[in-house]
C-alpha cells in the first residue's frame, strides 16, 4: 500500500485538565480519498479534525498529545503557518470574509500569507479555483461584489475555492453541508467527489447518507474514542462493533 | 382551555393599563430632552447667522456699545470653533491609534491578568471626574510648559477620549465571530495579517462609530479646558498659546454681563454639533451592521 498521507498516533486532546475529548486515536488516512468521520454529537469529531491543522494551538488551555504525521512529518512539532498552508479547512457555517469581494476572498490565502502575485496570475487562480467548485459561471460577472451577497451554498463553495487556491494536500471539512439546503448539499457532494483526485479530504458528517455517498473510508467515534475505522461500504454492510451498529441503524442519537 | 368572559375582560383591562403606564413613563423620559432642545433652539436661533460662526468674539466694550445703541451684538464664536476643532483633532490623532491598539490587545488577550488590570484601569479612568483630569493636566503640562496652550487642552481631551475608544474597540472586537479569525488563520495567515486584513476591516464600522461618540462626549467638556486651554478672544492657529473652545466661550459669556446674549447661540451650535455626531454614528452603525 502507498504511504498514508496522514497518520494519527495515539492522539489525545483535552480542553480541561481531567477530561479528554479525544482519546488515543490511531489511524492512517489514504492519499486522494475521502474519509468520513461519524459519531454522535459531542464525541470529539471536530476536536480530532481541528487537531490536524493545529487550530487548537490558538487556545493555550487545549492540550494535544501524541503524533500526527503529514507525509511522515510530525505536524505537532511544525510551525502552525506552515501546516495550515498544506492543510485547508472548511467550517460548518460558511465564513467568507465580509469586507472582501468574491475575487479577494478567493485570493485571501495569498494576501494573508503576504504573497504578492502579478495580476494575470491572480485572475488565472481566481478563475481556476472558482471553476473547480463550479461557481465560476454563477459569479464571473459579480466578482467585485462582497462574498456575503451569495447564497449559503455558494458561500460554502467560495470557501472551498478559497482553501483550494493554495493547493493544499489535505482539506478538512467540518459538517460543511449541515447549514445548507438539500440542493446545495448535493452540489457540494458532487464537487467533493470531483476534487478527490487532487486533494485528500477528511469530512465530519452527521449525515450517514452523505458518508455513504462520498467517502471511501469511515471512522466511527464514540465518547472521544475511535471505535471503528474501515472501508465505508463494508462498515455500513457489517459493522463489527456493537456501538457502530447501534449508531448506523439509528438506535443511537 | 376556556377562559370565562369576565376574567378575560379584566385581564385585557389590566394589560391595557400597564401599556398606558409604560407609555407615559417613556414619554416622560423624552420630556427633558425635548425641553432642552426647544429652549436652546428658540433662544439660540435668533443669534444664529453666518457672522456668528465666522467672526471671533467681540470685546466687552464693543458688545456694550452695540447694546447701548440697540443693535445686535457683533461677532460670534469662530475662535471657539477653530480652537475646539484643533484640540479635538490633535487629541483624536493620538487617542485613536493608541485606543484602538489597546482595545484590540484587550479583546485578544481577555484572559491574561495584565489585560484584566488594564481593562479595569481604563474603566476607572473613564469614571474620573473631568475637573480632576483638567487639574492633573495643568500640573503635568501647563506648569512645565510655563503656560496655557492648545497642546495642554488636547492632552486633557486625549485622556478623556482614550478610555471611551478603548472600551468601544474592545466591545466591537469581542462580538466579531471567532470563526472569522479561525478562518483567516486556517488559511495560513499569521496573527498580525489576520488582524489587519480580516478582523479590523470587519470591525471598522463599530470602531469608527465609537470614535465619533467619543468625540461627541468630550467636545462639550469645559472643566478640563479651563485648567489647560484657558481661552482666547481671537481666532488662533498656534498650538503653544492659549486657545478658545466653544464650551469655554459659553462659560465666558455667562460670566460677562455684556456678552450674555451670546450664550444661546453658542449652546445651540454645540448641541447641534453633538446631535449631528450622534446621529451620524447611529446611522453608520446601522448601515455597517447589515
Ligand atoms: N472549546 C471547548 N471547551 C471545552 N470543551 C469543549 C470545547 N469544544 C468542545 N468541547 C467538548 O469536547 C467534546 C467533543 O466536542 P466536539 O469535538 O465539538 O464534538 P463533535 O464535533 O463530535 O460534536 C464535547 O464533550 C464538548 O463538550
Ligand atoms: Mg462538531
Amino acid at each position: 500500500m502507498e504511504k498514508p498521507i496522514i497518520e494519527f498516533k495515539d492522539v489525545c486532546v483535552s480542553y480541561t485538565r481531567n477530561t479528554m475529548a479525544v482519546k488515543n486515536v490511531s489511524a492512517a488516512v489514504e492519499r486522494n480519498s475521502i474519509t468520513a468521520i461519524m459519531g454522535p454529537s459531542g464525541c470529539g469529531k471536530s476536536t480530532l479534525l481541528r487537531a490536524v491543522n493545529l487550530m487548537h494551538s490558538l487556545y493555550p488551555n487545549i492540550k494535544v498529545d501524541g503524533e500526527i504525521l503529514l507525509n511522515g512529518q510530525n505536524i505537532l512539532a511544525m510551525e502552525p503557518i506552515e501546516v495550515r498552508r498544506k492543510v485547508g479547512m472548511v467550517f460548518q457555517r460558511p465564513t467568507p470574509f465580509p469586507t472582501m469581494s468574491i475575487y479577494e476572498n478567493v485570493l485571501a490565502g495569498f494576501s494573508l500569507n503576504g504573497i504578492g502575485l502579478p495580476r494575470s496570475e491572480k485572475e488565472e487562480i481566481v478563475e481556476h479555483s472558482l471553476r473547480s467548485v463550479a461557481l465560476w459561471d454563477e459569479v464571473k460577472d459579480v466578482l467585485n461584489k462582497k462574498g456575503t451577497f451569495l447564497s449559503g451554498g455558494q458561500q460554502q463553495r467560495l470557501c472551498i475555492a478559497r482553501a483550494l487556491a493554495l493547493k493544499p494536500d489535505v482539506l478538512l471539512l467540518d459538517e460543511p453541508t449541515s447549514a445548507l439546503d438539500p440542493i446545495a448539499t448535493k452540489h457540494i457532494e458532487e464537487l467533493l467527489l470531483q476534487l478527490k483526485n487532487d486533494v485528500t479530504m477528511l469530512i465530519v458528517t452527521h449525515n450517514m447518507g452523505q458518508a455513504m455517498r462520498i467517502s471511501q473510508r469511515s471512522m466511527f467515534m464514540y465518547l472521544g474514542e475511535l471505535v471503528e475505522y474501515g472501508d465505508t461500504a463494508q462498515m455500513f454492510a457489517a459493522a463489527t462493533d456493537e456501538r457502530t451498529k447501534a449508531y448506523l441503524t439509528g438506535k443511537m442519537g | 382551555m376556556l377562559v370565562n368572559g369576565m376574567k378575560m375582560k379584566s385581564r385585557l383591562l389590566r394589560d391595557r393599563m400597564c401599556f398606558i403606564l409604560v407609555c407615559t413613563f417613556a414619554a416622560l423620559t423624552a420630556v427633558p430632552l425635548l425641553a432642552i432642545l426647544g429652549e436652546v433652539f428658540v433662544r439660540g436661533c435668533t443669534q444664529f447667522s453666518w457672522d456668528f460662526i465666522t467672526e471671533p468674539t467681540p470685546t466687552a466694550l464693543k458688545a456694550m456699545m452695540a447694546m447701548r445703541a440697540g443693535d445686535a451684538i457683533p461677532g460670534g464664536i469662530a475662535n471657539g470653533i477653530v480652537g475646539s476643532l484643533i484640540m479635538l483633532g490633535m487629541a483624536a490623532a493620538v487617542a485613536v491609534p493608541v485606543g484602538v491598539l489597546c482595545g484590540v490587545y484587550l479583546a485578544e488577550n481577555s484572559k491574561k491578568r495584565f489585560a484584566v488590570v488594564v481593562s479595569y484601569l481604563s474603566d476607572l479612568l473613564q469614571g474620573t471626574p473631568s475637573v480632576i483630569i483638567g487639574m492633573i493636566t495643568y500640573v503635568w503640562v501647563v506648569v512645565p510648559m510655563k503656560g496655557y496652550s492648545a497642546i495642554a487642552g488636547s492632552v486633557a481631551l486625549f485622556i478623556m477620549m482614550l478610555p471611551l475608544i478603548i472600551r468601544s474597540t474592545e466591545e466591537t472586537m469581542k462580538i466579531l465571530p471567532a470563526s472569522l479569525k479561525e478562518a483567516g488563520l486556517a488559511l495560513g495567515g499569521n496573527n498580525a495579517r489576520v488582524m489587519l486584513k480580516v478582523q479590523l476591516p470587519a470591525a471598522f464600522g463599530g470602531i469608527f462609530t465609537g470614535v465619533l461618540l467619543a468625540v461627541s462626549r468630550v467636545v462639550g467638556e469645559t472643566a478640563p479646558l479651563i485648567f489647560t486651554a484657558l481661552g482666547c478672544s481671537m481666532v488662533r492657529w498656534e498650538i503653544d498659546k492659549p486657545i478658545a473652545a466653544v464650551p469655554l466661550l459659553i462659560w465666558e459669556f455667562f460670566n460677562d454681563p455684556n456678552l450674555q446674549e451670546l450664550i444661546w447661540g453658542a449652546s445651540l451650535f454645540l448641541l447641534l454639533f453633538v446631535l449631528c455626531l450622534n446621529i451620524t454614528a447611529k446611522y453608520l452603525a446601522k448601515k455597517w451592521n447589515k
